[in-house]
């Protein structure tokens, strides 16, 4: 039972480091209608700009290495550097596609993405960084000792962050009015710019909000496992935790990650060594797919219904 | 006076391609299918950038190859087996006498053109990764998985495992966990380690990671409650720092995990922070930058403003220093070639190939070319395109890798029985019949 509730826990926590890379996604699909292939290689050029103005910094204008003051305007320019890509993916990729099918907005993404990638590498190079946030990837020695469950404190930041994301997030939407603007174009584009809501502003402002969510989570995958290429595939994670939570709630991103991320862990441990393990790659889709056929619009999804 | 005019202008024009003839150089083209953008551009930047540098270093200190110089042009993979083939393709008939020897430090590429290489008589070069049957040469003519195969390696390991046990006798009863990448390079290791388990007794108990690997909580949960004395991990790319990282957190001691060649450069350990400290992995070339040839290539490539590498601190890393094996190797090969075929000529890939099958590099050379102790004496034959099968074991200190142990063997007769019997097998499936190599010259 202690070994169950173990990974049930780690499991969880797993999850909300899936959710924090599916915030994105919802952010932009509430917003936009556009599912942004490209939020995968987002995170990765977000950390990846942090841990390079951290290397700038000090080698060009002798800042202290380490220094709160590096860590901090770092992540000021990393965040504007993802606004900057924010207005001009707007500009340059949106803006042209206004009023054409979703599917080719979706298709503009993909091809996003490998923009993003590529200019990623040629600005910061392809070198492999450590990232550290100053928290200790290890288990919290009281629960440790005294009821033998590794619970990580690194995993317990993560969830705490995506906690103050999803409140940051949920102000911005309900209180500001920028948020009620969001509102109303998520609802429905032409009522919105009928009322006089400026489409493209909001759309500027909402990419930029991805690329903050971006950087948060592509610190927080850095930080455990490195900046490298490999923060792109944290997309693929968030994947089935959208379909279960819904393309449009963020509640529903933290609540699908938590069940993707405790069902996956669960399924490899009791499940995997039965069929030769390895399933965790492919069970969160396959438990996505079930899912779809009871509810396509997923937990906390808006229904879709169309008039025939 | 026309006809004078006409004559003198005939002489001189004759005397100017007679001339330029006189003073052409001879070219060896080198087509390199490199990776320096996407997933595995970290990797790729270091090995082609350290094997740039070797043939840089040939050109620069000794003027080529008995006079021939080297030339070679990029071709970006992406480490995508679709642009392998269409590199490959477009590189083969470069140069004076085509490509002389594709080395796609890919597995997934390598498959791709084995048929191909073969027709257009194009030597392909493995070394570390590939088909590991391929060593039996009879089999396979056109291909080199040299210095040591993925067998060789996890036979090497458990050797490791058992003299730090104190003898291969204190390995039964042992428990060994494999953490493998699972896919076709993780599964590589099963039937030998199988096979060892059952020779020396141990207990293995083999865990699968899902690509990319960036998640490992339940297989290091299950680690934990395995209690393993030691962990094999067969990992690639980002499943490397995570493995470090879980393994911290669920408390298992770094120093009892043994990493693979491709578990064991700065880019697995640097990303995994103090997690990484103890950590030890296989090798078939050995970090550090206090080698001769290393030293050469500072003096005689980067004093002249000729380095390829942008980020001069990863001179010495493991993946720049694998490069540098990939380089001397080639060239190398070219030189025993052309003590056959004509020293100061460029050579075709078939010829080169025999320079391949004859390769010797004892200590002598490996002292000649400043490179002892940096990759091991490599001696191929007709029938043994692998050559020594040994590794060497490096272990992480935090900031560094210290090499630990010298060549560690393989268990020769177990390996080398099952790369032929595979390498059987695959030519019994194609129909091919086995060359004779007390034929071959």
């Amino acid at each position: 039972m202690q070994f169950f509730i173990e990974v049930l826990i780690g499991g969880l926590l797993s999850g909300v480091m899936y959710a924090l890379v599916a915030l994105g996604f919802v952010l932009i699909y509430k917003a936009s209608g556009v599912f942004n292939f490209a939020q995968g290689a987002m995170v990765f050029f977000a950390a990846l700009s942090f841990v390079g103005f951290q290397e700038v910094l000090p080698a060009r204008f002798g800042m202290e290495a380490g220094s709160a003051a590096v860590f901090w305007l770092s992540f000021l320019l990393a965040f504007a550097t993802m606004v900057v890509l924010g207005i001009a993916t707007e500009r340059i990729v949106l803006r042209p596609l206004v009023n054409q099918p979703p599917i080719t907005l979706f298709m503009a993404t993909i091809g996003l993405t490998y923009v993003v990638e590529g200019l990623a590498q040629m600005a910061w190079g392809a070198n492999v960084r450590g990232l550290d946030l100053g928290i200790v990837d290890e288990p919290i020695a009281w629960l440790m000792d005294d009821y033998g469950i590794g619970v990580s404190k690194f995993d317990l930041f993560a969830a705490g962050a995506a906690a103050s994301l999803v409140a940051l997030l949920a102000a911005l939407f309900q209180y500001t009015k920028v948020g009620r603007a969001l509102r109303a174009v998520a609802d429905d584009h032409q009522a919105a710019l009928s009322i006089g809501i400026p489409l493209q502003t909001i759309w500027r402002v909402v990419w930029a909000v991805a690329g903050f969510v971006a950087l948060v989570a592509g610190m927080i995958w850095g930080a455990r496992n490195g900046v490298q290429f490999a923060l792109t595939f944290t997309a693929l994670k968030a994947l089935p935790v959208l379909i279960l939570g819904g393309f449009t709630s963020v509640p529903g991103a933290i609540v699908g990650g938590l069940i993707i991320g405790a069902s996956e862990k669960l399924a490899e441990v009791y499940v995997g060594p039965l069929v030769g393990g390895g399933i965790e790659g492919w069970f969160p889709y396959m438990l996505a797919l079930a899912f779809l056929l009871v509810r396509p619009e997923g937990l906390f999804g808006e229904r879709h219904i169309d008039r025939v | 006076m026309k006809l004078k005019h006409s004559a003198l202008l005939g002489a001189a024009l004759a005397g100017l391609l007679a001339s330029s003839v006189a003073g052409a150089v001879e070219e060896q083209f080198i087509g390199l299918p490199s990776y320096r953008v996407g997933p595995y551009a970290a990797g790729g930047s270091g090995v082609f950038g350290g094997w740039i540098d070797y043939m840089q270093l040939i050109n620069e200190r000794d003027g080529g190859i008995n006079g021939v110089r080297l030339t070679w042009e990029e071709c970006e993979t992406e480490y995508n087996n679709a642009r392998g083939v269409e590199c490959y393709e477009r590189l083969k008939k470069k140069g004076s006498t085509g490509n002389t020897v594709f080395q796609p430090v890919s597995t997934g590429i390598t498959y791709s053109v084995l048929d191909k290489a073969a027709q257009d008589k194009i030597p392909v070069v493995t070394i570390g990764y590939g088909r590991t049957d391929a060593a039996d040469g009879r089999v396979f003519p056109w291909v080199f998985p040299l210095i040591t195969t993925y067998w060789s390696q996890a036979s090497a390991i458990v050797n490791f495992i058992g003299t730090k046990e104190g003898g291969m006798d204190k390995l039964k009863g042992k428990k060994i966990g494999l953490l493998y990448h699972d896919s076709a390079y993780g599964k590589e290791s099963h039937a030998i380690l199988d096979k060892l388990a059952a020779k020396h007794g141990f207990e293995l108990t083999k865990i699968a990671v899902a690509h990319p690997g960036n998640e490992q909580q339940s297989q290091w949960l299950q680690l934990r409650q395995l209690k393993p004395d030691y962990v094999i991990l067969w990992g690639w790319g980002v499943m490397n720092p995570t493995a470090l990282k879980a393994a911290a957190k669920v408390g298992y001691p770094r120093e009892k995990m043994v990493g693979v060649w491709w578990s064991g450069a700065e880019e697995d350990t640097v990303p995994a922070g103090p997690a990484a400290k103890g950590f030890t992995a296989a090798g078939f070339n050995v970090a550090g930058a206090n080698y001769p040839v290393v030293a050469d290539i500072k003096k005689f490539v980067y004093g002249k403003g000729k380095g390829n590498m942008e980020d001069k601190t990863r001179i010495g890393s493991v993946y720049y220093n694998r490069g540098v094996v990939h380089g001397i190797i080639t060239v190398e090969a070219i030189r025993k070639a052309q003590e056959k075929y004509g020293k100061g000529k460029a050579l075709t890939g078939e010829q080169v190939r025999w320079g391949f099958e004859n390769l010797n590099l004892d200590e002598a050379r490996l002292k000649a070319l400043g490179a002892t102790g940096f990759l091991p004496p490599l001696k191929v034959s007709c029938a043994d395109h692998e050559g020594p099968g040994v590794v060497k074991f490096q272990q992480w200190d935090g900031g560094q890798w210290k090499v630990v142990s010298d060549w560690v063997e393989s268990d020769r007769p177990l390996v080398r029985g099952m790369i032929e019997e595979s390498a059987a097998a695959y030519a019994k499936e194609k129909g091919i019949k086995p060359r004779d190599c007390s034929k071959e010259g």
